[in-house]
């Protein structure tokens, strides 16, 4: 099994859900995140004092895929973020050991 | 304030219209407290939110009572020396009679105290906005008890108290530009030389943390002020309270428009706490001077209001003095303004017969205002500095620098502001856990179980 995680731009997020579901992928996770790659941050001004605010909103979408899906996918979620412009962010995947379905205790590519 | 003149042909009756007006008035004035707690309190980062609704809501409570025991007297009572009032009767607001009248006025001695409550309770809360983050909650009630004893109910007599010196020299404050506005700038001033700068101040990032809050201030704040000034006529049998509640919409207007312009020219954009701001600060210089001037006059004095405080604002980091949400800038600065540019715009039509400089009146007026002016900031900058030493030296002003940073609504107050999180941040009940209902809810999920 793999884990692929994807920092992408907020508001692809329905996209990128409508793709997986597309191509059969059941689940996945999305958490609020913010950071900063090549696209740095704006200004912001209160009162006349300047801030630079580094860290631009992103969101975090996990997904749990087996082996063979990982590629197909990465590709999936990478077309439907992708604006073009700098700051769509990143896609990665990590092996992962074990998977358990809490409710059935079902586990493997059966917890998927 | 009107001066209290009777022609001896009509002794005042008591006037029901009146009343219920400054009944309403005063109520208007109470949201005001509300309101400025909310303005600063979006300012503040999200860590001393509650702290800073805290100190403003403090003073409902503490200048209330001190009120009702002695302040009436002291700011109201018969003279002394023009310096402070004594009067018996208003101690514990026990000696005055249902329907006895203040004097020279058609309402009850009650709704006058009552209305001028509210004033005073406004008053120390504005100068919170300058020591957020980082003064005991002790602290702040201690001075504020101590503050309105020696500042405010004296400065009132001052101003507004028959046989006050400025009263009586002829300085115009309709409504409170300098025994409110000023008076509260200065002592914000005198505290924050005493207590020093919040940890991190012009290093780390001090965004206000909620916007949406500070504009509800502004809007609640703009609502109570027509209470504020208008009703500070204490009537309407001429006219003067709705000029006066028309200048008060009027100045109000251009001074958020004029900060905007200020703000797009110099830094590129209009911002929300700019035109909050803006707002706040035509409403404090057309206090003093609403009730002098023409609708065309208020634009002015809004507008070059609305310009200066917007660039007094940013005197802080270069003075490096933490006046953390610009009491300075906005409520001294825009005092003064509005105090003094009566001795220009003062048309001798409306509330008095005085005329500034632009309507051929010399620079009389100018000169009275001034004093006016001068007295009220030394006074308040000098007591206020010296009652903020007494109370560190007592108990100490401010929380420990770990509470500071770890945040003040924590360390004082027990409490967080926000609760976003689905697990409710990993609270568990303590005390409560012990009570009956707690057991009965556990068995229940037993017996689910």
């Amino acid at each position: 099994m793999k884990l692929i995680t994807a920092v992408v731009k907020p508001h692809r997020l329905d996209e990128i859900k409508e793709a997986l579901q597309a191509s059969g992928v059941h689940g996945l996770t999305v958490t609020e995140a913010s950071g900063y790659g090549r696209q740095r941050g704006h200004t912001e001004v209160y009162r006349g004092a300047e801030y630079t605010v580094d860290l631009v909103p992103k969101i975090r979408i996990e997904v749990l895929v087996e082996d063979d899906d990982a590629e197909h996918v990465t590709d999936v979620i990478v077309k439907a973020a992708r604006t073009g412009k700098i700051g769509d962010g990143k896609v990665w995947s990590v092996p992962v050991d074990a998977a358990v379905r809490v409710r059935t205790g079902e586990r493997g590519p059966d917890a998927l | 304030m009107p001066p209290g003149i009777t022609l001896a042909a009509d002794t005042p009756q008591l006037s029901a219209a009146n009343t219920g007006f400054m009944l309403i008035c005063s109520a208007l004035v109470m949201l005001m407290t509300p309101g400025l707690a909310f303005f600063y309190g979006g300012m503040v980062r999200v860590k001393s939110t509650l702290n800073m609704l805290m100190m403003s809501f403090i003073s409902l409570g503490i200048i209330t009572i001190l009120w009702v025991l002695y302040g009436f007297s002291a700011a109201f009572g018969t003279d002394h020396g023009g310096f402070v009032g004594w009067n018996g009767h208003f101690l514990g607001l026990s000696g005055i009679g249902l329907t006895q009248l203040w004097p020279g006025y058609t309402i009850p001695i009650y709704v006058f105290a009552v209305f001028q409550l509210m004033f005073a309770i406004i008053t120390p809360a504005l100068i919170s906005g300058a020591l957020a983050d980082r003064v005991k909650f002790t602290a702040w009630a201690l001075f504020i008890t101590l503050w309105a004893t020696v500042v405010y109910f004296p400065v009132a007599h001052w101003v507004w108290g028959t046989g006050g010196w400025a009263f009586d020299l002829g300085v115009i404050d309709f409504a409170g530009g300098t025994a409110v506005h000023i008076n509260a700038g200065a002592a914000a001033l005198g505290v924050i030389l005493v207590i020093g700068r919040r940890v991190g101040f012009k290093k780390d990032p001090m965004r206000p943390h909620s916007l949406p809050l500070v504009m509800l201030g502004a809007g609640l704040l703009w609502f109570g002020w027509f209470g504020f000034n208008a009703g500070s006529w204490l009537g309407n049998d001429d006219g003067v309270g709705a000029v006066m509640f028309v200048n008060t919409q009027v100045a109000t207007a251009a001074a958020m428009l004029a900060w905007l312009v200020y703000e797009k020219l110099r830094h590129g954009t209009f911002t929300t706490l700019g035109a909050a701001s803006g707002a706040v600060a035509g409403l404090v210089a057309i206090t003093p001077s609403g009730g002098c001037v023409s609708p065309l006059g208020a634009i002015a004095v809004g507008a070059i209001a609305g310009l200066l405080c917007a660039m007094a604002v940013g005197l802080k980091f270069r003075f490096g003095y933490d006046d953390s949400l610009d009491v300075v800038g906005v409520h001294l600065v825009g005092g003064v303004v509005g105090s003094l540019l009566i001795g220009f715009f003062a048309t001798g039509g409306v509330q008095s017969d005085a005329k500034g400089l632009f309507y051929g009146g010399g620079l009389g007026q100018l000169g009275k205002q001034a004093a006016g002016v001068f007295a009220v900031l030394a006074y308040s900058l000098v007591a206020s500095a010296i009652l903020a030493f007494l109370v560190d030296k007592a108990i100490g002003m401010r929380v420990t620098e770990d509470d500071e940073v770890s945040g003040i609504d924590r360390t004082e107050h027990a409490e967080t502001a926000y609760d976003f999180s689905g697990a409710g941040g990993g609270a568990t009940p303590r005390n409560v856990a012990l009570v009956a209902p707690v057991e009965e809810h556990a068995q229940a999920r037993k017996v689910d179980a």
